[in-house]
């Protein structure tokens, strides 16, 4: 049984973080897993059946891009695998969602715990109004870390991780505003970072910045596929092709009827040879 | 084509004015309420006026001080806070981040109609109810007090606490609630640790409003307070607002003369503390704004 909120877990995954000597350190949490495996997931909204039948194993420690039209669930589908559809209201999500072999709609999973486990990155930076620090000591502090010295090792680490730390350094006291939309892109995977999770949610992380900040996202997730399981949503293809180990592809095809998973295998195949039609006008951009 | 231009010329002249009307109603208000008390500015002084622990307009030795007039308004107005702050806050909390749509609506209309009611009947509920109440409770000789006349006050400044906080609260990106329960929050720790932080400076523009509007309102603080103009010393004693000895005395007093000059500068007093507290709580509000302006 693995408890977030227990500190064991946390103390015990410590001394496997490896520093490999490059110049952005990278930490590496050896003994972390986090892969999901679902079956027959649905989703509803109200009496609106939205998502029907998703079969999907997602490899721990690898990148796996969810790709399809506006309006595919793809969004949805990242919210069922940190329950983040709960807050939501009137959302019902059905089938099996396991992590790591654990049921995370069991009645006794606590989505609250589950979210320590399973981070999200949301599609506009949305820093909090306070500073760098407070910003990735947020979620360590809801988990009952107050110990300075370790607060201050888990920000710098998660800085470290999401590639910001060389540009912060010298004022971790400056207020998250000031930042540029990209740095606080990367802040907010600091941020989500710093709760040490096995997964990494990202919805479309990149959609709302420049090129080059969205380069260098790309380039933090290709760092960060090491140490945690990372699953984004994107709409754009090229970056699915660059940056993914697996891809999805979902697909609504009338608004009568729910989404459902396409195809999924390894991000060459779907690019270069996949077994559905579909699948192959949308990559080849005939709709979507 | 020239017709087009005429009403556009026609139209940005009107509304050029409307917006210039306010401030020059504005300063012209403050040049009456200046030149109508230069005579007890003139042969009393401001500072003695300001400074001055009796009240005494009407004595053959006639005694100008406003300070019992001016702690009379804090008293009561420090009461109405007391009541108004933590129930206007924690309301807006609730109505904003907890509470049902369909609850949220019924509540706010429930809270405008509480706006609409005319002071003077919360006046007349505070003497049927709150005066004997405070007098058994407290075993005062009198039910007249700061306090009774706070109260009430307060009561009444809670739907602007209210729907000022909700509005700033409202006004909190969804995105920041999101961001924070992704994190393993739970909806409760979010809001105070995230929501309310966030919006803090609208809520103190809010509490500002407040006081403003508890510090210029006349009528229930003179049917509750029982009008005393002395130096008062704890909330449990009758006390004299500003606006309560205007409205008291203004029609007994003789036309242009001293007492009637020295009315119209506790009018200016209470003109400037009110535009003092109303143009702080315009300013961090305006700084809310830009900061959610991205």
């Amino acid at each position: 049984m693995v408890n977030a909120l227990n500190v064991e877990p946390r103390t015990t995954a410590m001394p496997t973080l490896v520093m490999t000597g490059r110049e952005n350190d990278t930490v590496v949490a050896a003994d972390a897993s986090g892969s999901f495996t679902l079956s027959e997931v649905s989703v509803a909204y109200g009496r609106d059946l939205v998502i029907e039948g998703v079969d999907m194993y997602i490899a721990p420690r690898s990148v796996t891009a969810l790709i399809g039209p506006s309006g595919c669930g793809k969004s949805t589908l990242l919210r069922c695998l940190n329950r983040m559809n709960d807050e939501l209201g009137n959302v019902k999500v059905g089938g099996k969602i396991m992590l790591d072999g654990q049921d995370i709609m069991g009645k006794d999973s606590d989505p609250v715990e589950l979210r320590m486990r399973v981070g999200q990155v949301f599609q506009r930076p949305n820093p909090f109004p306070m500073s760098i620090y407070d910003n990735v000591a947020y979620g360590p502090r809801t988990q009952g870390i107050r110990k300075r010295s370790e607060l201050d090792d888990l920000v710098e680490d998660s800085l470290r991780r999401s590639a910001l730390y060389e540009e912060v350094k010298k004022n971790l006291k400056k207020h998250a505003f000031e930042l540029s939309g990209g740095q606080q892109q990367r802040l907010c995977i600091a941020r989500a970072l710093a709760t040490m999770p096995e997964v990494l949610l990202m919805d479309e992380p990149a959609s709302a910045l420049d090129p080059i900040s969205t380069q260098q996202i790309e380039d933090t997730i290709a760092e960060l596929k090491a140490s945690v399981t990372i699953v984004i949503v994107t709409h754009n293809m090229q970056q699915a092709a660059r940056i993914s180990d697996q891809t999805a592809f979902m697909l609504r095809e009338s608004m009568d009827e729910p989404a459902h998973l396409i195809e999924m295998s390894e991000t060459k195949k779907i690019f270069t040879n996949p077994d559905d039609k579909r699948t192959e006008s949308y990559i080849t951009g005939r709709f979507g | 084509m020239a017709t087009r231009r005429a009403t556009e010329v026609v139209v940005r002249a009107l509304v050029f004015t409307c917006g210039w009307l306010a401030i020059v109603i504005l300063a012209a208000i403050a040049i009456f309420l200046l030149t109508n008390g230069l005579r007890s500015i003139d042969e009393v002084g401001l500072g003695t006026m300001l400074t001055g622990t009796s009240w005494y307009p009407t004595s053959d030795n006639a005694q100008f001080g406003f300070l019992p007039l001016i702690l009379g308004s804090v008293f009561v107005t420090g009461v109405a806070l007391f009541v108004s702050v933590p129930v206007g806050i924690g309301a807006a909390v609730y109505l904003s981040e907890f509470a049902g749509r369909g609850f949220k609506e019924v509540a706010k209309s429930v809270v405008e109609f509480m706006a609409a009611v005319p002071s003077v009947v919360y006046g007349l509920i505070g003497v049927a109810v709150l005066i004997p109440w405070v007098r058994t409770t407290f075993q005062l000789d009198s039910g007249m007090t700061a306090l009774t006349g706070g109260i009430v006050l307060g009561v009444m400044s809670i739907p602007t606490v209210l729907s000022i906080s909700e509005d700033a609260l409202h006004a909190v990106p969804e995105s920041l609630r999101q961001g924070s329960m992704a994190l393993g929050n739970t909806r409760w720790q979010t809001t105070y640790k995230v929501v309310v932080p966030a919006a803090s400076s609208g809520i103190f523009a809010a509490v500002m409003l407040g006081l403003g509007r508890a510090i210029g309102e006349t009528m229930a603080v003179l049917m509750l307070t029982g009008n005393a103009a002395v130096m008062p010393t704890s909330v449990f004693e009758s006390v004299r607002t500003m606006t309560g000895t205007i409205a008291a005395e203004m029609g007994e007093v003789v036309r242009k003369g001293l007492h009637y000059s020295a009315l119209f500068s506790v009018g200016l007093v209470l003109f400037a503390m009110t535009f003092v507290i109303n143009l702080a709580a315009d300013l961090v509000l305006e700084r809310q704004r830009k900061r959610w302006r991205r």
